[in-house]
């Protein structure tokens, strides 16, 4: 049975191709695709699926997990579209009334999401005392109010990654007004601590339930149509993969998971953990570390479609460089893009015979690339080999800006446009390109692990190593729900912060588990 | 003047560099200070001259730990409790309200407390800056006593304070804070309008303003901000190293740079008490308090919080001169580098670079 489950099917959404590969037991490409990604992303998903499985090589029933790296989330917050009417609960008064819910949103997504807001007595203090306590009453009165009028609900009480006796009551009589199964978000399992931030990503978290939903059921459907049985698997924001199930109730972890698939697929494809990695697509390239075989971080909190969450997402620094990027000549100089011809570069750009001089040309007229046949004109040569020249320095000053330490990195190079990037970058000691670069970020969904992240306020007066230990207890559980090999599972981070001005040591401590696939 | 819901984000953006890594988060304390103004309207802001001699004037701002402020964001009454307490201890007025501290999101707070009160908001603040300690202020400087501090909580718990000097302010104030949950508003150096005249730092909250304005219509931020307050740029780089564990129930460390660029191949340390105390070059001093030291982004020039300060960033380290008060032998000893346990003079930082401010 189980040796006939040997293939695994990685997708990923990126902004101009949706890419699709097949790898086999050893990781192997068996099968590859790209095809446009649609306006509504899942028919391009779907043709996706079709052109990869219609490989011969490719069995549909050896096809034991199915990875998905998609952008649903994202477009259904930037286009305020298919979002859920959401009854928002902050458990925080008196301590936490100063914001109230929503403040500070953009309007347009106040009403895709209905703006309904209560905030009622409640709430934890640092050390797990009660502030006051829970006010049920008000809690009833304001789910009694919106019976009927919601699709789901988000429920945020102060300090609850500490204590989250206060959202589970809350959840309790959310169950019991709107019905068993009502969509409930709770934030202490969403955000870590920062209780507007946790509060906003846990409404929108509620909010992209039902596009969590609708893409798990077509996905399943469009699956069925190939006759393939796998477990469904969503790539999130750290490169890390969770079960179809996880996905649908936690789909705001899904945002971000384009730049960490590519990084990740980098990693894989070259067998490297720690190098700099830059993803040359068609109007940008995307600059990340691979840290112990993971995407580095960025520290700023993340705004998504105009709202502050404490997100982190991997480290990338975007520069306008890509392969369609046009090059002109200007009395100051030769001046790059920042436009790009996008997916028309077959018919626009001068070494296709069109009539645009782009960066694909600039590479390929410096004998970087072998595409197209075209004829350039020795005045065109000079602005091409001008364009070069200012290219090999963006990306000689964003690896610098990226790279930790004075000793030269490896850089790894994927996507479509990497021909852009010279063998000899300073700075880097070598430029790898390895095969299969232009679906390193499908790869990278495929060959992903599976994580859990624990985030806490604990004391240390009790003890700091046990406080740790529990902590890294909680991400395992977690890693395992969301379908980790409990026998496989590493902890790969522990961060510690503690909290100043307090007289007893407090730290805020963050840990993640990461482990490969469970078996079926 | 009036200042504005539109204000506040160029006000938090000169906030957070004045904050020189701590005074709190410039976030939440935005978020605060909008609601309040989007509920009550603008807040007046208002020179001592203004006010009647004889007048009280109540300096506010949040004491405690920046991570409980951003869960427990306030109730934004509290002003209302510190208000009250002063006014039965004092059986008068109070006529307006100021920044106990500029920087970081206690220059924020503030805003939200005048709006609520309607009361005029003093342009000034007792710190110009932020430092980590109750008694590190300006009024202690000028040789004043912390007659009357109040700590408030949301939940209406008011604690009065007659402390005898300025250590036993903070002393008394820190261990209520705790007793609340790690996090309070205060009201300190309760005084009389005739009283804070040379010896609060004036112009703060217009200065944090101008600041923040320049910054966001700067094409190159870094390069406006440093001729903005006179700062010398000690070096561009990326954070290589980040120490911090609680000593005291203070937030201490060390951020270590390296050098990118034309700063290639150097190294600074910054030392770490909640604010940027030192910075280190070889062991050698580049700037130290009461001078400000402040981490921003190398290409928005946005001030990086001691809090989130992490591997890989890319910040410039600026440093700039501190209020004129702090250069005094008094302020030197209250905060300067002694006072912070090292053992080295105060050189202004002008001198040390040799600039002229």
């Amino acid at each position: 049975m189980a040796s006939n489950l040997d293939l695994r099917l990685g997708i990923d959404v990126g902004g101009t191709h949706t890419d699709a590969v097949v790898l086999d037991r050893d990781n192997a490409v068996v099968a590859k695709t790209k095809q446009p990604t649609s306006p509504d992303v899942t028919t391009g998903v779907r043709a996706a699926i079709a052109a990869v499985v219609s490989h011969p090589a490719v069995e549909t029933s050896r096809i034991s997990h199915v990875m998905l790296g998609t952008t649903h989330a994202t477009n259904a917050v930037l286009e305020r579209r298919r979002l859920h009417t959401v009854a928002v609960l902050r458990v925080g008064a008196p301590s936490s009334v100063a914001v109230r819910p929503f403040f500070g949103w953009p309007d347009d997504l106040v009403s895709a999401i209905g703006g309904h807001a209560e905030i009622v007595r409640g709430g934890f203090e640092y050390d797990g005392r009660e502030i006051v306590p829970f006010d049920a009453g008000a809690t009833r009165d304001f789910f009694v109010s919106l019976k009927g009028k919601v699709d789901a609900v988000a429920v945020s009480a102060v300090f609850s990654p500490m204590s989250a006796d206060h959202e589970l009551a809350a959840a309790d009589i959310a169950r019991d007004v709107l019905g068993q199964d009502v969509i409930l978000s709770l934030s202490h399992e969403i955000g870590s601590l920062g209780l507007l931030p946790r509060e906003n990503a846990t409404i929108l978290n509620s909010a992209l339930t039902g596009v969590a939903r609708e893409v798990a059921a077509a996905l399943t459907t469009s699956l069925g149509d190939h006759e393939i049985d796998a477990s469904v698997l969503f790539a999130q924001n750290d490169g890390t993969l969770m079960a179809l199930d996880y996905a649908v109730r936690f789909p705001i972890l899904t945002i971000g998971s384009g730049p960490a698939n590519s990084i990740r697929g980098a990693a894989f494809l070259t067998g490297l953990t720690d190098a700099l990695v830059a993803d040359v697509g068609g109007t940008s390239t995307d600059f990340g570390m691979l840290v112990n075989g993971f995407p580095r971080e960025s520290a700023a909190n993340v705004d998504i479609g105009g709202v502050s969450t404490n997100f982190r997402m991997p480290d990338v620094l975007a520069i306008a460089l890509g392969g369609g990027t046009v090059v002109r000549a200007t009395e100051g100089g030769v001046t790059l893009g920042p436009d790009s011809v996008g997916f028309r570069l077959p018919q626009e750009a001068l070494s296709f015979g069109g009539s645009t001089p782009t960066l694909t040309d600039a590479a390929v007229h410096a004998h970087r690339a072998q595409i197209g046949s075209a004829r350039v004109s020795p005045d065109e040569e000079a602005v091409l080999e001008q364009a070069l020249l200012v290219a090999d320095g963006m990306v000689a000053e964003a690896v610098d800006r990226m790279k930790l330490g004075r000793g030269d990195v490896p850089m790894i190079v994927v996507g479509g446009g990497s021909v852009l990037i010279p063998d000899a970058v300073p700075g880097v000691s070598e430029v790898l390109r390895p095969e299969h670069f232009d679906v390193a970020n499908a790869i990278g969904a495929a060959i992903a692990q599976i994580s859990g992240r624990w985030d806490e306020v604990v004391s240390l007066a009790t003890g700091r190593s046990l406080a740790i230990e529990s902590a890294c207890a909680q991400a395992r559980v977690r890693a395992i729900q969301a379908g980790a090999d409990p026998d496989h599972v590493e902890i790969v981070e522990i961060d510690e912060i503690p909290l100043a001005y307090l007289t007893e040591p407090v730290a805020r401590i963050s840990v993640k588990a990461v482990g490969p696939l469970g078996r079926l | 003047m009036l200042i504005q819901s539109d204000d506040i984000t160029a006000l938090a953006r000169g906030c957070a560099v004045l904050g020189t890594g701590g005074g709190g988060e410039v976030v939440t304390g935005a978020l605060v200070a909008r609601q309040a103004l989007a509920d009550h309207g603008p807040v007046r802001l208002v020179g001592l001259d203004d006010l009647p001699d004889d007048g009280i004037l109540m300096p506010v701002g949040g004491i405690g730990a920046p991570s409980v402020s951003a869960e427990k964001i306030g109730s934004g009454d509290e002003v209302e409790f510190l208000r009250e307490a002063v006014e039965s201890v004092l059986r008068q007025p109070v006529v307006a309200l100021m920044a106990s501290e500029i920087g970081g999101g206690n220059g924020l707070y503030p805003i939200a407390a005048a709006a609520r009160t309607g009361l005029p908001l003093v342009d000034g603040d007792a710190i110009g800056r932020a430092f980590p300690e109750v008694h590190m202020v300006s009024m202690n400087v000028a040789g004043l006593r912390p007659e009357l501090v109040v700590v408030a909580d949301e939940r209406r718990n008011v604690v009065v304070l007659r402390p005898v000097d300025g250590p036993w302010a903070e002393l008394l104030a820190r261990s209520v804070t705790e007793v609340f949950g790690g996090s309070a508003a205060m009201a300190d150096y309760v005084m009389q309008v005739s009283v804070a005249r040379g010896a609060i730092i004036e112009g703060s909250v217009t200065k944090a303003l101008e600041i923040g304005r320049t910054v966001m219509a700067a094409s190159d931020p870094v390069a406006s901000l440093l001729e903005a307050v006179d700062a010398v740029q000690l070096l561009e780089g990326k954070v290589v190293d980040v120490e911090r564990h609680t000593a005291g129930g203070f937030v201490r460390g060390s951020v270590i740079v390296e050098g990118y660029g034309p700063d290639a191949g150097r190294l600074v340390r910054v030392e770490i008490q909640n604010e940027n105390l030192v910075a280190l070059e070889d062991g050698a001093v580049l700037a130290s308090v009461p001078d400000l030291i402040t981490l921003v982004d190398s290409q928005t020039a946005d001030a990086v919080a001691t809090e989130v300060v992490r591997y890989g960033q890319r910040v410039a380290i600026i440093a700039f001169p501190c209020a004129p008060i702090w250069r005094t032998p008094a302020g030197i000893e209250i905060a300067g580098p002694r006072a912070f346990g090292y053992d080295v003079d105060y050189i202004p930082v002008e001198a040390r670079h040799g600039v002229q401010p």
